[in-house]
């Protein structure tokens, strides 16, 4: 066991302000229209233990636009549904040329458990319920876009947090900055538990006290198998905490709103809300390709 | 266990007895022979010649220690451990007795296999005393047959791992564990509250992305087998490994009224907290998990006031294969038999000032008592001669690759710990010399 390559990004949690602004910055410098071939050579291997379409379409175009070879691995179709271990697999995938794994996993821990056991960068791509860094450094290079600062930011995180790598990734990296957070969701969903995740998080059961004056309103996805057992309903949550238009007006005039995706229309937002001007979810979704260009070309040591 | 050779006679000279079955706790002389305990005496005082004789200056003498929690993991899981390896580990940690249990493939669920863990063959250095399943292949429906179970040599009766969750198969078992004087021992976990978990609910499982465990999977069960234990008089009820603040309310509740409860608790329990999980590391994780703060600390103030009667160390030796992976995929479990006395030292003597008297007890006369093993436990003359002598002010760092054990998950690779062990004798003869 060894600390993780130079160049892994296995979570925000750890990482310094000043890490986290030198990737925001680097993702400002790449140009996904006129890429520069930085990664001319290279192998980008997408291990994904778990389904994705942002993600995964994102990082392949990011690799592909500067130059490198990519290669997807899924786990169904190859050899780890006959049973190969994490570390096996990822051995396999070095001895095969790897420069880099991106890697997605449904299990907590998985991409430090690779990366310390590899001598090539290791980047999660999300693992379990833990974290999803490069999710949350798109966000906060779309936050960006838009607000001239993070910091003293009024923002409401809506939904099903105890799920959510993105929550997670998202109030380390905010609060990092000095935003001001509050959550909500039902307790199922947003145990008391979670002020405990970062200095000065709030927590509200009302929808409309959370967005209330608020600059950024970012709602998570609501499985509706995660209901299923819960005392709520999804006839109850949607009363609760969908997002609707009456809810967004209740932010600040200038306020954005946000969702990692995939959006499910109905149920944590109405239709109308997911396209209403204030939205940058498919801008978000766009800014996904400089910042893991940014990410790709550190890990490979490419960055200037 | 060899007892058939004719045993030498063996002199412990100089060291300093501690053996609170007899409440001794002085320099003393302690003369072996023929597997009993000869003579004890003030020191320069045993005058019958002896063949051996060991300096134990400046040690601590105590009877032979009883682990009545390890998993030794034969039949069927050899490439974990075996009764030979689990056995020299326990003889290198100083215990001279192990309590296994029987969720092994199979289950021990017969006399036969009962006789069959006690048998010469299985190459055990130190004494096995096998805890048979209450219920066939540990299903938690029929019971298994605890005269026979008993008359084999089972010393109690559990489905370790698999708690016993129906009321009517918990009160049956009390009932007629009962009758024959034989202790219950619970694994107390609520299953249905629990399940995908793999630590303690608290900010560190939330932090971790990982389903946490509550207090209350635990303390409910105890709960609820303590008001059991209430109805069969003479029921006795053994708290495997507990771990919450809350179940120790339920055990103390079940002292006040008279019953026979009784529990333990384990070395890494009352060493770390699940805070201390680190890097996902498949060596942190063991089921009970490890608790907060808050459940530590009154996890030794029971230790300290008597209310845990034993500490055992729930040997659970893994495969690395079982381990190096996704720690939510990875087994439950760790070895604890070697650094059990060295954690015990030096976090419950050294940092929180319990005596070394009733450390030793809780290593001798606690767990005697909660399996019944009649003549160990205590230097009484007359007594088995299982003996351990450590140095309790010698500081060492564990290196897990010297572990006698077949398998090497544990999170105490490199602790500095103060406190060895020195020798220990089973019957009269060295199992175990430091070297």
């Amino acid at each position: 066991m060894t600390k993780p390559a130079r160049g892994s990004l296995l979570g925000i949690e750890n990482l310094t302000p000043a890490e986290i602004s030198a990737y925001l910055q680097l993702a400002r410098k790449m140009n996904p229209q006129k890429p520069k071939p930085l990664l001319k050579g290279k192998r980008v291997f997408l291990l994904f233990y778990e389904a994705s379409t942002r993600t995964r379409s994102s990082f392949e175009v990011a690799a592909k636009s500067m130059g490198a070879m990519t290669t997807l691995v899924l786990s169904s179709g190859s050899s780890i549904e006959k049973g190969e271990s994490l570390l096996d697999t990822g051995y396999t995938l070095r001895a095969v040329g790897a420069d880099v794994i991106v890697i997605r996993h449904p299990e907590a821990g998985a991409p430090l458990l690779m990366a310390q056991h590899l001598d090539i960068p290791v980047i999660n791509a999300g693992d379990g319920m833990h974290e999803h860094p490069t999710q949350a450094l798109l966000d906060a290079y779309t936050i960006l876009k838009h607000k001239k600062t993070i910091k003293g930011l009024k923002i409401a995180i809506v939904g099903d947090i105890y799920h959510s790598r993105v929550a997670r990734s998202a109030v380390y990296l905010l609060t990092k900055f000095g935003a001001h957070i509050t959550l909500c969701g039902p307790p199922e969903f947003l145990p008391d538990l979670a002020t405990t995740l970062a200095p000065g998080l709030q927590i509200t059961r009302s929808v409309e006290e959370a967005v209330h004056g608020v600059d950024v309103i970012y709602v998570l996805r609501v499985q509706k198998e995660r209901l299923g057992g819960q005392a709520l309903s999804v006839n109850d949550y949607i009363a609760r905490y969908q997002m609707n238009a009456a809810r967004v007006r209740l932010a600040k005039k200038d306020a954005i709103v946000m969702h990692p995706g995939p959006v499910i229309r109905g149920m944590e937002f109405t239709w109308d809300v997911a396209d209403c001007p204030q939205s940058v979810i498919v801008e978000e979704v766009r800014n996904g390709v400089p910042v893991r260009m940014g990410i790709l070309a550190k890990a490979l040591g490419k960055a200037k | 266990m060899s007892q058939t050779k004719p045993n030498r006679s063996l002199l412990i000279k100089g060291g300093h007895v501690i053996d609170p079955a007899s409440r001794l706790d002085a320099p003393m002389d302690l003369l072996l022979r023929d597997g009993r305990v000869a003579e004890i005496a003030a020191p320069n005082t045993i005058r019958t010649p002896a063949d051996e004789k060991f300096d134990a200056k400046g040690l601590i003498v105590t009877p032979g220690f009883i682990d009545i929690h390890v998993h030794l993991r034969e039949p069927g899981q050899a490439y974990k451990e075996t009764i030979a390896t689990g056995t020299a580990a326990a003889a290198a940690g100083g215990f001279t007795s192990v309590c296994c249990m029987p969720n092994t493939q199979p289950v021990i669920d017969s006399a036969d296999w009962v006789a069959w863990l006690q048998s010469p063959e299985r190459g055990a250095v130190v004494n096995v005393f096998p805890i048979a399943a209450a219920t066939k292949a540990s299903k938690g429906a029929a019971l298994t047959d605890f005269r026979s179970l008993q008359r084999a040599g089972a010393v109690a009766v559990t489905d370790d791992g698999k708690p016993i969750l129906s009321d009517d198969i918990m009160r049956d078992t009390l009932r007629i564990a009962s009758e024959l004087n034989l202790p219950v021992i619970q694994h107390a976990e609520d299953t249905r509250q629990t399940e995908g978990a793999s630590m303690n609910e608290g900010p560190t499982s939330f932090r971790m992305g990982l389903r946490g465990m509550k207090d209350s999977a635990e303390s409910s069960i105890v709960e609820r087998d303590v008001q059991l234990a209430q109805q069969f008089a003479g029921a006795r009820l053994h708290v495997a490994h507990l771990s919450t603040a809350d179940a120790l309310k339920a055990v103390r509740r079940g002292k006040r009224n008279k019953l026979r409860v009784t529990c333990e608790v384990t070395p890494h329990h009352f060493t770390l907290l699940d805070s201390d999980i680190q890097n996902y590391d498949g060596n942190y994780k063991m089921n009970p998990p490890l608790r907060s703060s808050s459940d530590r600390e009154a996890i030794i103030a029971a230790l300290a006031d008597g209310t845990i009667d034993a500490i055992a160390t729930d040997h659970a030796p893994h495969a690395k294969h079982e381990k190096t992976i996704e720690f939510a995929r990875a087994a439950f479990g760790i070895t604890g038999l070697e650094t059990a006395l060295g954690l015990a030292i030096t976090h419950l003597h050294r940092e929180h000032k319990i005596p070394l008297a009733r450390i030793v007890e809780l290593f001798t006369a606690g767990p005697a008592r909660v399996v019944d093993l009649r003549g160990r436990g205590t230097l009484a003359r007359g007594a088995h001669a299982d003996v351990t002598i450590f140095d309790p002010k010698k500081r060492w760092t564990f290196d897990v690759n010297k572990t006698k054990s077949k398998s090497a998950n544990s999170p105490f690779d490199g602790a500095a710990l103060t406190g060895k062990v020195v020798a220990t004798i089973v019957s009269g003869r060295f199992v175990h010399r430091a070297s």
